[in-house]
């Protein structure tokens, strides 16, 4: 294969570029995880799979326990370019509490969490919460309102998601670009804040 | 080793990684992470006998920088069996990488400050 030629995109990272950052956009099963990578990120986005350590002993090890292997996650990540010298990854992941090695490498190295939530599912939210908040992620809660007309009043999500008062909660509809990056933007400013 | 009876209780898609890699197990994230940026080095010379895996992903990062997920998603490989082959080509001397990005609790002002303004450039 020619990746280099032909009509499609160029796939590569500009040369000048030297760093890359990571934000985790993390969620619910279904909550638009996929959608907003997809409307944000600069190339076709990827999906590759991750695979646990127990999964990737040795063969013998897991003759008595073939269920193993099939522990595997699919991840799926999109890029943007931000300046000369930085391109910034935006992984989804799965809020699935069994897959703590996965959190281990995907937290290494973030510079934080959005936290996608769906208010009429407000319970599904509270293991990924307690994920991201195990593994040390500062985050910032973007919601996505699948139904315009029951908006959650702040204060209650607020309440019944338990989150600090300086966490920021923004809404957003991950099929729109704009309100998609304003939502990564009052990441960033959050994440800004924590640092000072 | 196992018998074929055996074999069959694993998935496919294990005993393809397991064929792949040696045998041997996935190294952890120590060294090459997700986003870490790697290109073969110009002038190299492929190994001899590549494996159908090795030729591709010389043949897609002969091109220029990508990060390893993204070697994995385009090839369609496990991202361990992927950073376990790159890791091979880097102990070889045929990969170039960009500086890994600092761990969480070292996060600097200034990467933050400069992927903020990277996003409002960006979306207005
Ligand atoms: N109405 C509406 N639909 C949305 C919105 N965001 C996503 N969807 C739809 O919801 C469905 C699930 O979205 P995904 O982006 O696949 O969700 P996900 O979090 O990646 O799901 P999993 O990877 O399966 O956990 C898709 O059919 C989307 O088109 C939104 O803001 N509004
Ligand atoms: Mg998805």
């Amino acid at each position: 294969m020619d990746y280099t030629s032909g009509s499609a995109e160029n796939i590569y990272v500009p040369d000048a570029v030297q760093r890359a950052a990571k934000i985790l956009v993390v969620g619910h099963f279904a909550v638009g995880k996929t959608t907003l990578i997809g409307t944000l990120s600069e190339i076709t986005p990827l999906r590759t799979e991750e695979r646990m350590t127990q999964a990737s002993a040795h063969i013998d090890d897991l003759r008595g326990a073939p269920d193993k292997v099939t522990t595997t996650v699919a991840l799926d990540f999109g890029r943007l370019t931000l300046s000369d010298e930085l391109v910034l990854y935006l992984f989804g992941t799965p809020g699935q509490q069994r897959f703590v090695e996965l959190w281990e490498d995907m937290a290494r190295g973030s510079l934080g969490a959005l936290l996608l939530v769906d208010p009429a599912r407000l319970a599904d939210t509270f293991p990924v919460i307690d994920l991201v908040e195990t593994y040390g992620l500062e985050y910032a809660v973007a919601v996505n309102s699948f139904d315009p007309y029951s908006r959650h009043a702040e204060d209650e999500l607020r309440e019944a998601l338990d989150l600090l008062p300086d966490t920021p909660v923004v809404y957003c509809d991950a099929r729109d670009e704009k309100s998609s990056a304003q939502a990564l933007i009052h990441l960033v400013q959050h994440l800004l804040a924590r640092v000072a | 080793m196992t018998t074929p009876g055996e074999e069959q209780a694993v998935s496919s898609g294990f005993i393809r990684s397991y064929v792949i890699t040696g045998g041997r197990g996935l190294p952890d994230a120590e060294g090459l992470s997700l986003v870490t940026l790697v290109t073969i080095a110009p002038d190299r010379q492929q190994p001899p006998n590549p494996s159908p895996e090795v030729r591709a992903i010389w043949e897609l990062c002969s091109g220029g920088y990508l990060s390893v997920a993204e070697v994995a998603g385009h090839l369609e490989l496990p991202v361990g069996v992927a950073r376990l082959l790159l890791n091979d080509l880097a102990d070889q001397g045929h990969l170039m990488r960009r500086k890994a990005p600092p761990p969480a609790q070292l996060v600097d002002r200034k990467i933050l400050e400069e992927v903020l303004h990277g996003l409002h450039v960006r979306f207005g």
